[in-house]
Formats: structure tokens, C-alpha cells, sequence
């Protein structure tokens, strides 16, 4: 990766204050025997199952047996990594370099699959099989608000409690509120144990005989609310849903509680994943205001496809300004048809600077009179092709020059947006990965993000 | 307007309802995500759960939005058909709008499409639409086919009773020819995949597809025959080039010539993306769908943004 672009110079002073007081070192985070558990979050689009997996092969190349918890990988992504179907198990992967003694192992989550699983485990086969093959239940489990976040936490738990991983990496859902998967155990937890529950348990408790009587009005005013809603058929299949899992109740709080207490434990690591755009980071503003309300501890945030430029000192003004300058001696050679001929030595051969024709002098011009002279056989090899190549070169530097400048503009919203989180948030520490051209579809190419997250937050500007 | 997240679904919906709104037209824009999105767009402040004008567009035309609240509007919903103002308050107590909302399943994406194909419907005292269009932001891609279904799903699920009824009607409006399901995505790979994926599937549910809207699309600055140079230059020459343009030295170590490799870097990975892109126009193509493209707005989204977006919209014949 020579060619790995460089963040920038900060050449402005002011700008430098806004760096983030702290790097978010990922190396020492995921070698620490003391991390269990690594929660990648973040909203969608910003490259957070990339990061959770990158993470998770790093810290298995160095010495650590990880398991990488998915959620909804790329296609190619999940067959390189030997995940592609579908079974809710961990696979291990192959291909990694274990000379450190590491395992990587991947699974990709299916939620109907976890939530028949927990059924299973927890009522007898009669039950069980009364429950799977409820409407409600189905309906419930194939995945609607909510119910995805919390199979995950799920899946979190029991991996947890197997206790055969040093190390877990979860990627979470691309929820509608992206902190759904922090509420749905809550929220289910608090539903099964409320109120709403007994109400809907009653008239089924009673055997729906003689029951009704004994009803209080109170109740059957709700229920009847509900029915009116629901529809009839609907709320008895929900109350029968409700009945078969009355004895798993206890047991789903419970699991709730202690996934929720596990997420807060000091084994645990945040990373909000964002890309340095501004709805991205205004998401992971809002990310690690709420982490922190829940004492969620936050190890840092991972900017994601931040651009850079080995020719950061060249602005985007200056390139603009040079693009248009060729592209300006071009319009004015083009009319007499010998543009190529009479271009061609001025720009390949001569000693003679056309600089001092073209450009408005200045200091670096009359430096170029002998910078411009032949340094060696490539200039001499395009001769022949001179007439249209002293063009079409001038025509590609001019892109050249665009294309530049289009990237400093983008660095320099990128700066702007970066700055403005950590403005609010300087607390955060944070690790900056360079942009790719294109998707990440193999393991060498995790390993490519994984070198980068963990240079990225020492390589940060300001940071000393 | 339905898209892989990120893909900036909602700025192209917002554009959609302001170009959709020209020549004095009336449309809505709904929202049904909880994330103020709109308001964040149009610059205004966090939009209550009431229909409220945001912005008016060229030629007389006006956008409301309206961001719905699945809580509040199954309360709406339980006034308005039931009467049940104080049953509604001690519903909620009990927490059963939560779970109606949230956990029960559909219920809460019946009350958000519910209430969007009530805006549909609706007419003026003088029998005319209130509305000319209106334009949902919807969940993403992934979701859209189940979100759009659930009321398929829960019409099977309640057999009968209100919701059942309500399911249906909300099912003919859906799949009725005045509603299309367009798709906003990125010239990348996990985007394109996502939207060739919800077609398939919206498809097999029989909801009308409508468009592919493919956002944010950069500007050629190399083209292909740029591209084939940028391999096979001499360095010298592009170190001369820039010279003479007044970027300094041209030697081994003067300004222009250390210039020269980093543009040819980024003109490398111009080209990667750029190759990139051009596969998945490609497979974009194949999807027999009628494609638009929307620029990348260097300065960032604002609302001149908005409204440039718009203009190229209705220039493109979407509206």
C-alpha cells in the first residue's frame, strides 16, 4: 500500500485545537485479555460490518480466539468468509494466519432460528411445538420491529456464556432508531413482566368456562378494547401464544436483564462506526450521548472512508486555477491546427519554459527553465506520438489536476464534519480509515481496514 | 421512496415531493422513521404529528410533511372508529400501545401505511384529492417488501375485525397502478445489490416497482481514454505539464515533478471506481427499470440542494 493516501497537513492552527484529545489505539483494546466484548454500532451505510469483521480477523492474527457475530453482511463478503448459508452457528474461517495461535470464527445471525432455539431450550417438546406452530409466534419471530435487536442480544448472551471465545465481536443492526438493540430487551423484558401480560393471560388461566365471571371489569373492558382492535381470532391466538409461554417469561426477563448488564460490564468495548458524513456523525453524536446515559462504556468512535491526499499542500484553488490554464493554452492553439506541432517541443523537449508563455510568471516559472529539459528515455519515446500526445497529456494533467482538486474539497468538508463531532464531543477518542476505492470482499482486504483502524488513530493530525 | 441505508433516501424523497409539487400540485411528505430527517432537510424544526406546510415550490405548488408517530396514531385510529378516549389512556398505562407498536406484530407498519393511504384518500369538501401526491419516506430496501406486505400478512393473521378491513383497504391503495415504489441507491456494490434484490422481492409480492433513482453520482472528470494514459505516461511529461501550468519545478525533487505520482495515485483510484461504477450501471441496466441519476452536490446537501435535486427530477421526467 505505497500509495495509501496521508490525512492531509492541518495547516490551520485554529482547526488543530478541534483534533480529538485522544487516538483510539485499536491494538492495545482488541490484545487485551481484559476485552470480551466488542459492540460495533453505527447507522447503516457507514461500513460497520466491514469494521466488526476487520476488527475481529485482527485480533485473531494476533493471538486471540474470536468469534465475529453479523448481522446482514455483504454477499461476498459473508461467502469469503465461509458464512454464506445460513445454520446460526459459528464457522470458523479459513485462511487466516494463525502462526500467533488465534482462531477466527464467523456466524451470521438468523433470528427466527435463535428465537425457535430459546423455545426449544426452555419448554417441552408439546409446548414447544404448540408455540413454533403458532401464527402469532410465527409472525412475531420472522422478524418484526424490534425482534431482530433483540435476537441479536440474544445471540450475544449465549455466546457469551459458551465462554469457548476470548473475544466477541458484534456487529449490530441497521435499526430504524439506531439504538433499538439497547431497547428491545427492555422493552420486551418490560411487556412480559407488565401488567398487559396478566390481562391477556386471564381469560385463558381461567379455561374460558365459568372464568368470565370472575373477571373484573376492569380487565375485560381491556380485553375487549384489545379484541375490537386486534380482531377476535387474532387476540386468542395472541393469549394462547402468551399462555405457552408463560413458564419461558421468568427466564426471558432474566436473560434480558443480564444481556443488558453484560453490555455495561468492563469487558465490554463501544466503537460507533460512523463515515464523515454529516448524518453519520450527527447519528453517532446521538450514539455516544446515549451510551453514555446508559453507562454503556465507549471505547471510542471509528471514522470510516475518510479521504486523504498525497498532495495535500497542493489546494484546491491552485489546481483549479492550473487545470484552467492548460486547458486555456489549448482553446488558443487549437485554431491554427498546429497545436500538436508547435505544442509538442514546448512541452516535451525544449529548453525554452513554456511556462513563461503560458502562465502569469510568478516565482515558480522561471525555476522550470531548466527543470523542463529531458531527464531521460521516456520523453525521447513518445516523440513519435507527439502531435496528440503533447495534447491529450495536457488534456490528462488538466483531469489530473481536477480530480485533485475535487478531492481537497471533499477533504476539506470531511475536515469540516469531522471537526464539528469532535467540537461536541472531545472526549471521544477516535481512529480515522482511509477510503478504499472500492468494497471489501476478502480477507486480505480486511486485513488492508484492519492495519488501517489501527494506524488510523496515531496518524491523526494534532494528535501527540 | 425506499433505499439500502445511506444512500440518501430521504433527501431524494423530499426532491421527489418538491418536484412533484411545481405548477401549483400539492403533495405530502411522510415520514415514518422517527428521525426528523425532513425537518432536518428543510430546516425547520422537529415536525409534529400534524400534516404542516414546509416549503413552497416553483410555480405555486406546496409541500406538507407530516411525520408519523405510531403511538399517536393508533390512538387517532382508536378515537376515531371507537370512541375510546379514556379506554385509549388506560391502554396506555397498561402498556399496550407499546406493545401494539412495537411487539405486535405489523400492527405498528399497518398504522404508519394506514395512515398515509388515509392522506391518499382523502377529499376536499368540494370532492377533489387534498393531496397530489403523496410521497413516503419509507424503511430501507431490506425492510420495504415486508413493511409494505404486512398488511397482506396481518389480513391473514386477523381474519376478521377492523384491522383485518383496514389491512385490506390499505393493501388496495398499495398495489393500486397510482402507487410506485421507487429505489435510491449508490453506484456501489452492496447498494446495487440491495435494490436488484428488493425489486426481486417486490416483485414477488406484487408492489408496483417504480423507479431507480441512483444518487450522489460523481462527475466525470477522466475519461476512458484519460484513464488508458494515466497507465502509460511518462512522468516527465506530466511533471513538464504541470510546470507549465506554474506549479513549480519540473526536476527530480522540484514541486511540479513530486506532484505527479500523487495525482497519478488518485487518478488510479479514479479508475478503480470508475471501473467500479461502470459494472454497476451495468447490472443497474438489467433490471428493466427506468434508471435516473442524481449529482453528488460538492457543497454539501442544503436546501439549494434540495431544490437543484428537484430541478433535475422533474428534468428527468420523474415527476
Amino acid at each position: 500500500m505505497s500509495r495509501r493516501p496521508e490525512p492531509a497537513q492541518d495547516q490551520d492552527p485554529v482547526r488543530e485545537h478541534l483534533s480529538p484529545a485522544r487516538a483510539l489505539e485499536i491494538d492495545p483494546l482488541i490484545e487485551n485479555p481484559d476485552t470480551r466484548i466488542v459492540v460495533c454500532c453505527g447507522s447503516g451505510g457507514v461500513g460497520k460490518t466491514t469494521t466488526a469483521a476487520a476488527l475481529g480477523l485482527r485480533a485473531a492474527e494476533r493471538g486471540r480466539k474470536v468469534v465475529v457475530l453479523t448481522i446482514d453482511p455483504a454477499r461476498r463478503l459473508a461467502q469469503s468468509m465461509g458464512i454464506d448459508s445460513l445454520d446460526n452457528t459459528p464457522r470458523r474461517v479459513k485462511g487466516i494466519d494463525d502462526s500467533a495461535g488465534g482462531e477466527l470464527h464467523a456466524m451470521m445471525l438468523d433470528m427466527k432460528r435463535t428465537f425457535d432455539e430459546i423455545v426449544e431450550a426452555h419448554a417441552d417438546p408439546e409446548r414447544a411445538a404448540a408455540i413454533l406452530g403458532n401464527p402469532f409466534y410465527q409472525s412475531l419471530s420472522a422478524g418484526f420491529a424490534g425482534t431482530q435487536e433483540y435476537m441479536a442480544m440474544e445471540k450475544l448472551g449465549q455466546l457469551r456464556s459458551r465462554d469457548e471465545w476470548d473475544l466477541i465481536v458484534v456487529d449490530t443492526p441497521p435499526s430504524r432508531s439506531a439504538l433499538d438493540f439497547l431497547d428491545a430487551p427492555k422493552r420486551l423484558g418490560s411487556f412480559l413482566d407488565g401488567k398487559l401480560i396478566r390481562v391477556l393471560l386471564a381469560p385463558a388461566k381461567m379455561g374460558g368456562r365459568a372464568g368470565m365471571k370472575f373477571l373484573n371489569v376492569g380487565m375485560s373492558m381491556m380485553t375487549g378494547a384489545l379484541g375490537k382492535v386486534l380482531g377476535g381470532q387474532l387476540l386468542r391466538d395472541v393469549q394462547t401464544f402468551v399462555a405457552a409461554m408463560d413458564s419461558m417469561f421468568g427466564g426471558f426477563r432474566t436473560r434480558a436483564d443480564a444481556t443488558y448488564k453484560l453490555l455495561q460490564a468492563p469487558g465490554t468495548a463501544f466503537l460507533v462506526v460512523a463515515a464523515p458524513e454529516r448524518d453519520a456523525l450527527r447519528e453517532a453524536a446521538y450514539f455516544v450521548e446515549r451510551l453514555a446515559a446508559e453507562d454503556m462504556p465507549l471505547a471510542g468512535l471509528v471514522l470510516n472512508r475518510v479521504h486523504g491526499s498525497g498532495a495535500g499542500r497542493l489546494s484546491a484553488e491552485r489546481a483549479l486555477a492550473a487545470a484552467e490554464n492548460l486547458e486555456d493554452s489549448r482553446i488558443v492553439d487549437q485554431p491554427d491546427g498546429k497545436a500538436g506541432l508547435r505544442n509538442s517541443p514546448d512541452t516535451y523537449g525544449s529548453s525554452e519554459s513554456p511556462a513563461r508563455n503560458v502562465t502569469d510568471g510568478g516565482s515558480p516559472a522561471t525555476e522550470d527553465a531548466e527543470g523542463a529539459a529531458p531527464e531521460d528515455g521516456p520523453t525521447e519515446s513518445t516523440e513519435p506520438t507527439a502531435p496528440d500526445g503533447s495534447r491529450s497529456v495536457e488534456r490528462l494533467t488538466a483531469g489530473l489536476l481536477r480530480l485533485h482538486a475535487e478531492r481537497m474539497q471533499l477533504l476539506e468538508r470531511e475536515r469540516r464534519t469531522r471537526d464539528r463531532f469532535t467540537a461536541l464531543h472531545p472526549e471521544v477518542a477516535m481512529t480515522e480509515v482511509a477510503a478504499l476505492p472500492g468494497d471489501v470482499h476478502d480477507l486480505a482486504g480486511l486485513r488492508d481496514i484492519g492495519e488501517r483502524l489501527a494506524a488510523g488513530g496515531t496518524e491523526l493530525p494534532g494528535t501527540a | 421512496m425506499s433505499g439500502k441505508g445511506g444512500t440518501g433516501k430521504t433527501t431524494v424523497a423530499a426532491a421527489l415531493a418538491l418536484a412533484l409539487a411545481e405548477e401549483g400540485k400539492r403533495t405530502l411528505l411522510v415520514e415514518v422513521e422517527g428521525r426528523q430527517g425532513i425537518a432536518q432537510l428543510f430546516e425547520t424544526q422537529a415536525l409534529p404529528y400534524e400534516e404542516r406546510k414546509i416549503a413552497v415550490a416553483p410555480g405555486g405548488g406546496e409541500v406538507f410533511a407530516l411525520a408519523i408517530d405510531p403511538e399517536l396514531a393508533l390512538l387517532d385510529y382508536l378515537q376515531m372508529f371507537y370512541k375510546l378516549g379514556s379506554a385509549g389512556r388506560a391502554l396506555r398505562k397498561l402498556g399496550a400501545i407499546d406493545f401494539a407498536t412495537t411487539i405486535a406484530p405489523g400492527v405498528r407498519d399497518v398504522l404508519l401505511t394506514g395512515k398515509a393511504c388515509e392522506a391518499v384518500r382523502r377529499k376536499d369538501r368540494g370532492g377533489r384529492f387534498v393531496y397530489d401526491y403523496v410521497v413516503m419516506d419509507a424503511p430501507p430496501t431490506g425492510r420495504i417488501t415486508r413493511f409494505l406486505n404486512v398488511n397482506d400478512e396481518v389480513a391473514g393473521l386477523a381474519k376478521i375485525g377492523p384491522i383485518h378491513n383496514q389491512a385490506q383497504a390499505v393493501m388496495r391503495v398499495l398495489k393500486s397502478p397510482e402507487t410506485a415504489v421507487h429505489l435510491v441507491t449508490l453506484l456501489e456494490e452492496m447498494p446495487v445489490q440491495e435494490t436488484a434484490d428488493g425489486i426481486a422481492e417486490l416483485r414477488a409480492a406484487r408492489l408496483p416497482v417504480g423507479r431507480v433513482i441512483v444518487n450522489m453520482v460523481r462527475p466525470q472528470v477522466l475519461d476512458a481514454a484519460d484513464l488508458e494514459l494515466v497507465g502509460s505516461v511518462p512522468r516527465s511529461a506530466v511533471a513538464r505539464t504541470l510546470s507549465s501550468a506554474g506549479l513549480g519545478g519540473a526536476r527530480r525533487g522540484g514541486h511540479a515533478e513530486r506532484l505527479v505520482e500523487p495525482l497519478l495515485a488518485q487518478a488510479e483510484e479514479y479508475a478503480e471506481r470508475y471501473a467500479l461504477e461502470t459494472e454497476q450501471r451495468a447490472v443497474l441496466a438489467d433490471l428493466g427499470v427506468p434508471l435516473h441519476e442524481l449529482p453528488l452536490l460538492a457543497e454539501g446537501m442544503d436546501l439549494a440542494g434540495l431544490y437543484a435535486l428537484a430541478r433535475k427530477l422533474r428534468g428527468q421526467g420523474v415527476s
